[in-house]
């Protein structure tokens, strides 16, 4: 294991940031550390990199403790939120800082500076000041000088909250094949979870200071084990009574159980387009959004809102319009689980064998 | 057609205002600085370029030009420090008493400077708590340019103090925090990351420190003792020069001063422009 951290405590005034977290990082993974804002990601991240201390609980690195270990010794590499470049020195000049600051040689200095530079795409910058870069360059500027005294971990706090929508696209992409280059254990924090599912290997899930749950993008969505997962993750709408949705009237639930359905979890159509007619329920469509590739469309059943999902190639629905809606299957949520359960009546009920 | 074909389209401003801001700017300083300027030109120019010449290089007055930039050099350069000192101190630490402290920063601007030239002369006289104490050991700094030094420290403190404290506040906590996480400890930190950021206004500080120095006159001739030769100031030898009618000597020695402190200040400006340019400019 390269990161453990074991029972991870930490609270400011009365508000706990962090509250008994624990997990380990294999070596070399790209981890997301998600969840909504002001959920501890930041603070998490901040007392691994030392530049905040636990109120108690362990943190090692490579199986050393490094609890008692200045930030300046731990070896990790870090980029902020807003690349906090040093708008008085150059682009060479920020990315040689941390060089210089162990009295490398000159030469060496150089070296080193313009492979990272070659590497970031930087070249041909390298006398510009920061208030001469756009923000993706700001954020190579910061990428690079984080990485070149060659830090065993890379920690990135909300990496490209700064960089408008194109360019963050793109600097995710090359952020992540740059890390799978390099071979270097890296956590960013995030609150996009589109984000954290393209660029992660691995998902950490927080909220109100608490560890949710880890595992690979895949895992997490197809498996939520914790309420709060299964809401989160994904576009999902909340249901309070699930027994009043049809095909769920018998299946068990605990007291105070909801259900959690996500658009891809539901088909709408028009009755012909439906295939399992009798698991499906009459709805009426309340609103439609564009959404670039597909159409959202609200839909009312009953008391419910739900969201689907609808291809622009299907005949255009019109809010208003009467539709049929199958719910393929939910998540039952009780105080700490998540299950999945089938709608039943998916099957034919009348099978015809030729 | 609703327009002439021969009116261009003036490209308008989105600021509106600006002949009219312009203009008042242009009067404003005409009538408060310029014109009262110029009057010193033309009360010189009633010298003939001997006469003018026997007036600024005569011992006494070169003497006191000495006196005054130096004092007031040494003055502003331990301003600089010590107000840097005072600008983090209330910046960075949260204590008990600050406001106060904060508040006791503006004094020498609103105490007359004869009050602050009389009560630093009573401390530091040979018979005064400070003076006593340190007379015994050799050290005398009523009536000796260690005196005037002192009083200047005192009416520039402020300058140095407030130009740095809004730029200290504004300083971005992560620049630091990144410089801690590329390996910098405490002092270089400060002297690699920080005091780059502060030269600006630094430099703003110690000029003005310096300017007003050189101008001073009410606290420095009490604790000065007016010594020709050794602890006379030059705008004390132009209100000498007044009271005995000798109006054109009188500006003559403020000519002189004029040119120099304006050269002095436009050096300063240029350092401080080229310190600011690559942060601040596009």
């Amino acid at each position: 294991m390269h990161i453990e951290v074991r029972n991870l405590n930490k609270s400011f005034g009365n508000h706990q940031a962090v509250n008994d977290v624990s997990f380990t990082i294999e070596r070399g993974k790209l981890i997301g550390l998600l969840g909504p804002s002001g959920g501890g990601k930041s603070t998490l991240l901040r007392i691994l990199a030392g530049l905040e201390t636990p109120d108690s609980g362990d943190i090692f690195i490579d199986g050393k403790r490094v609890n008692d270990v200045q930030p300046q010794l731990r070896g990790i590499g870090f980029v902020f939120q807003n690349y906090a470049l040093f708008k008085h020195m150059n682009v060479f000049d920020n990315i040689a800082f941390g060089l210089t600051i162990r009295k490398m040689g000159k030469a060496e200095i150089k070296d080193r500076v313009h492979e990272l530079l070659d590497l970031t795409g930087l070249r041909g910058f390298e006398h510009r000041y920061p208030n001469q870069l756009s923000g993706g360059q700001r954020q190579r500027v910061a990428f690079a000088r984080a990485l070149a005294p060659r830090p065993n971990l890379l920690l990135l706090d909300e990496p490209f909250a700064a960089i408008d929508a194109k360019v963050r696209k793109e600097l995710r992409t090359w952020l992540k094949s740059l890390i799978a280059e390099i071979g270097i254990t890296s956590i960013f924090v995030t609150h996009d979870q589109d984000e954290a599912v393209e660029v992660a290997d691995e998902m950490l899930i927080v909220q109100q200071g608490k560890l949710e749950q880890q595992g690979s993008p895949i895992h997490i969505y197809t498996d939520p084990r914790t309420a709060f997962v299964a809401g989160f993750i994904g576009n999902s709408s909340v249901v309070e009574q699930p027994g009043s949705l049809r095909g769920f009237e018998n299946t068990a639930y605990g007291a105070g159980a909801r259900a959690i359905i996500r658009p891809e979890f539901v088909e709408v159509g028009r009755k012909n387009e439906i295939p399992f007619p009798s698991a499906a329920e009459k709805g009426k469509v309340r609103h439609v959004f564009f959404r670039g590739a597909h159409l959202e469309l609200d839909v009312e059943i009953g008391d419910n809102r739900l969201s689907a999902h609808r291809s622009l190639d299907q005949e255009p629905l019109q809010p208003g319009e009467e539709v049929v809606v199958l719910i393929h299957r939910l998540y039952v949520i009780s105080e700490e689980s998540a299950t999945m359960v089938e709608n039943p009546l998916k099957v034919d009920p009348l099978p015809v064998h030729i | 057609m609703t327009s002439s074909p021969k009116k261009k389209a003036k490209p308008r401003s989105v600021l509106p205002g600006f002949g009219l801001s312009l203009g008042f700017t242009v009067f404003y300083l005409s009538i408060i600085v310029i014109i009262p300027l110029i009057g010193i030109f033309v009360k010189t120019s009633g010298l003939t370029p001997g006469q003018f010449w026997d007036t600024v290089s005569n011992a006494r007055v070169v003497a006191s030009y000495k006196i005054s930039f130096l004092t007031s050099f040494y003055a502003a350069l331990i301003n600089l420090v010590f107000g840097l000192l005072i600008a983090w101190v209330l910046v960075r630490y949260q204590f008990p008493g600050k406001k106060i402290i904060d508040s006791l920063i503006d004094m020498p601007f609103a105490l007359p400077t004869a009050v602050a030239g009389i009560s630093l002369t009573a401390i530091y006289a040979p018979n005064g708590w400070v003076g006593q104490l340190l007379e015994p050991l050799g050290i005398k700094v009523a009536f000796t340019p260690l005196g005037i030094t002192l009083a200047l420290i005192f009416i520039g403190l402020p300058f140095v103090v407030r130009t740095v404290q809004p730029v200290l506040q504004d300083l971005d906590n992560e620049v630091e925090e990144a410089a801690v996480m590329l390996g910098a400890f405490r002092w270089s930190t400060f002297r690699r990351v920080v005091l780059p950021e502060l030269i600006p206004p630094l430099l703003t500080g110690f000029a003005l420190a310096f300017a007003r120095g050189i101008g001073e006159y009410g606290s420095v001739v009490f604790i000065s003792g007016n010594m020709p030769m050794k602890t006379e100031i030059a705008p004390l030898l132009i209100m000498t020069k007044l009271e005995q009618f000798d109006y054109r000597g009188a500006t003559a020695i403020a000519l002189v001063m004029l040119v120099a402190s304006f050269l002095l200040l436009l050096l300063i400006n240029y350092l401080q422009w080229r310190s600011n340019r690559r942060v601040v400019s596009a």
